[in-house]
């Protein structure tokens, strides 16, 4: 079933993305050619295949569990558009 | 002409004290200076630094403490991280962004007295196959200024390709090293998935990224892989012993090399000048003994597919970093938190990264989860299947890298499936983890044609020896461009 523009501005949403009308409907044609094509594998018969997320056989790196010396917390914020009192800054999340 | 030598002849002429570290870099820089505004290869140049490391390098030189590589330069893709030197993904997100830290490949590069030319460029954050997506500038081939140089590591192989630098540092999630290393007719190594750490590579599609060279001689890609590759503790997917070796490389015949050619990627998809140069080169390396046989890998079919859900699920995932809160330009202040985040994105990617956010999200949502994204990974695991019944019986997957030559610039950006339909030859290495090269085998309306071999996980080192020796078979591997 092709995606509608309500959708569209669905997934948007959980992707924390704004979009225009014009690149709703943009997008609206691009997702539904690519899900067009990707219709293919749906036929495939893949009972008893166990589904791979990774190319590596590697299981349960762990790393020691001792300090290391870390950034400075200066080098950690140089890059940040809004700093304070050497934290970065959130927009609001809770209101008093 | 310095920089027209490949890197193992500049090293062996600095080892011989012919010229320094720091000519060398002079020559690069002053090649990318006068040439680069045609070609648009790089992002970012810093020649003070640049110098800085080749005179660190030439001082390790000089106390004979030095790498195999010392004094050869490389130009760096622009989602490599390097400290103090802006690292943009070609992405208007991370415009002004300087590392606090270097990837590890650099570090290697660094230490090895490898100087870094500079930042390439890059389809937006590794999402395409033609360099057109890069939020800042298009890249040129050298072959035909015209045309792209494929993508997304399409900086550095233009930058190769060109001579402006030796070697170039690329990363590979579906071909973005060997497809543009075939369209500038340039050698693209991708290696084994673990041997090299992504440690500072900016994430694109985490099970399927892998940095490696290009270069313009097998031998000189192998020397790269070399000092970039090992173990690193700071990348939980790294291998123990990892380490490519390259000193092994030796002249040696085909005799008995045997090549499995799939007949799904010798299809009427691919151009017919394609099809006639690999086909040509698979009748030299017949008569230099080598064996080939026909197989059948089914799944390669669904690879497209197979791909383009779970390349953008992983990158809906790992973009979700980029809200303007700890790099990166923010959208105004005031509203409240999702409105910001919404709107530092929608203003910082690009339409391409976008619709691949999109479908990810998609890919991975309630109700679409199973049908999509599990699908995809079960298509994956049975493709590795058929990939490990081929290579019971042979060394090496020959095939086209792409099935077609360099197109014109703006040719397929309007049209963005039937751009994603021309990966189906590179994806399926991505999938496996399996290593892969691509070098150049002919030309078609003067344009370069390149081959791809692929080789079972971990036998990177055989898979190079292959592929020095079929560069030595045949005659066009190392034509160069029609660049002053």
């Amino acid at each position: 079933m092709p995606i509608s523009l309500d959708e569209v501005r669905h997934v948007a949403r959980l992707a924390r993305l704004e979009l225009d009308e014009a690149e709703v409907l943009a997008l609206q044609g691009e997702l539904n050619a690519l899900l067009g094509h990707f219709a293919d594998i749906q036929g495939i018969d893949a009972r008893g295949i166990e589904p791979q997320s990774h190319a590596v056989s590697l299981q349960n790196v762990w790393a020691e569990d001792s300090p290391l010396p870390s950034m400075p917390r200066s080098e950690a914020l140089r890059n940040s558009a809004l700093t304070r009192a050497g934290l970065f800054v959130v927009p609001t999340i809770i209101e008093d | 002409m310095i920089t027209r030598l490949s890197a193992a002849e500049i090293a062996r002429e600095i080892a011989a004290r012919k010229v320094s570290a720091v000519e060398v870099a002079q020559a690069c820089l002053g090649r990318i200076a006068s040439l680069d505004e045609g070609y648009g290869c790089f992002l970012k140049v810093d020649a003070d630094q640049t110098l800085a490391q080749a005179r660190a390098a030439q001082a390790k030189i000089d106390s004979g403490e030095a790498g195999p590589l010392a004094g050869v330069p490389v130009a760096v893709k622009d989602n490599l991280s390097t400290e103090g030197l802006e690292t943009t993904c070609a992405s208007k997100i991370l415009k002004g962004y300087v590392p606090p830290y270097d990837a590890t490949v650099v570090s290697r590069l660094k230490a090895g007295g490898m100087p870094i030319l500079g930042k390439t460029n890059l389809d937006e954050f590794a999402m395409g196959t033609s360099t057109e997506n890069s939020a800042f500038q298009v890249t040129r081939n050298p072959w035909d200024p015209t045309r792209s140089p494929g993508g997304s590591s399409g900086g550095s192989a233009a930058a190769v390709c060109a001579e402006m630098a030796p070697l170039g540092l690329g990363s590979d999630t579906g071909g973005s090293i060997r497809q543009p290393a075939a369209l500038c007719g340039v050698v693209g190594f991708k290696p084994t998935y673990g041997r090299c750490s992504r440690y500072g590579l900016v994430a694109f599609a985490s099970s399927l990224d892998q940095i490696g060279p290009l270069a313009r001689t097998v031998e000189d890609a192998a020397l790269l892989a070399e000092v970039v590759t090992g173990h690193d503790p700071r990348d939980s997917t790294s291998l123990p012993d990892s380490t490519i070796r390259s000193d092994g490389l030796k002249k040696s015949s085909l005799k008995g090399v045997r090549f499995a050619l799939p007949k799904e990627l010798f299809s009427d998809s691919n151009e017919p000048g394609v099809l006639e140069q690999v086909q040509a080169a698979i009748e030299t390396l017949r008569r230099e003994g080598a064996a080939f046989g026909e197989v059948s890998m089914p799944s390669i079919v669904y690879g497209v597919t197979t791909y383009y859900i779970i390349a953008p699920a992983e990158a809906s995932s790992n973009l979700a970093r980029f809200d303007g809160v700890r790099y990166g330009p923010r959208a105004e202040e005031g509203a409240e938190h999702v409105g910001v985040v919404e709107r530092t994105r929608a203003e910082g990617f690009g339409h391409e990264v976008k619709a691949r956010i999109m479908i990810g999200t998609y890919a991975l949502s309630a109700g679409y989860y199973d049908a999509y994204y599990l699908r995809a990974q079960q298509v994956r695991s049975r493709m590795r299947r058929e990939m490990d019944a081929v290579f019971q019986g042979c060394d090496a997957i020959l095939s086209p890298t792409s099935p077609v030559v360099a197109f014109k610039i703006g040719e397929l950006s309007k049209d963005p499936l039937a751009l994603k339909l021309l990966d189906y030859c590179t994806i399926p290495a991505n999938l496996g983890g399996n290593p892969g090269v691509s070098l150049n085998c002919g030309f078609s309306g003067g344009l370069p044609v390149g081959l791809q071999l692929v080789g079972p996980a971990m036998a990177d080192e055989r898979l190079l020896q292959i592929a020095y020796s079929v560069e030595q078979a045949l005659p066009e591997a190392h034509r160069r461009p029609p660049v002053p």
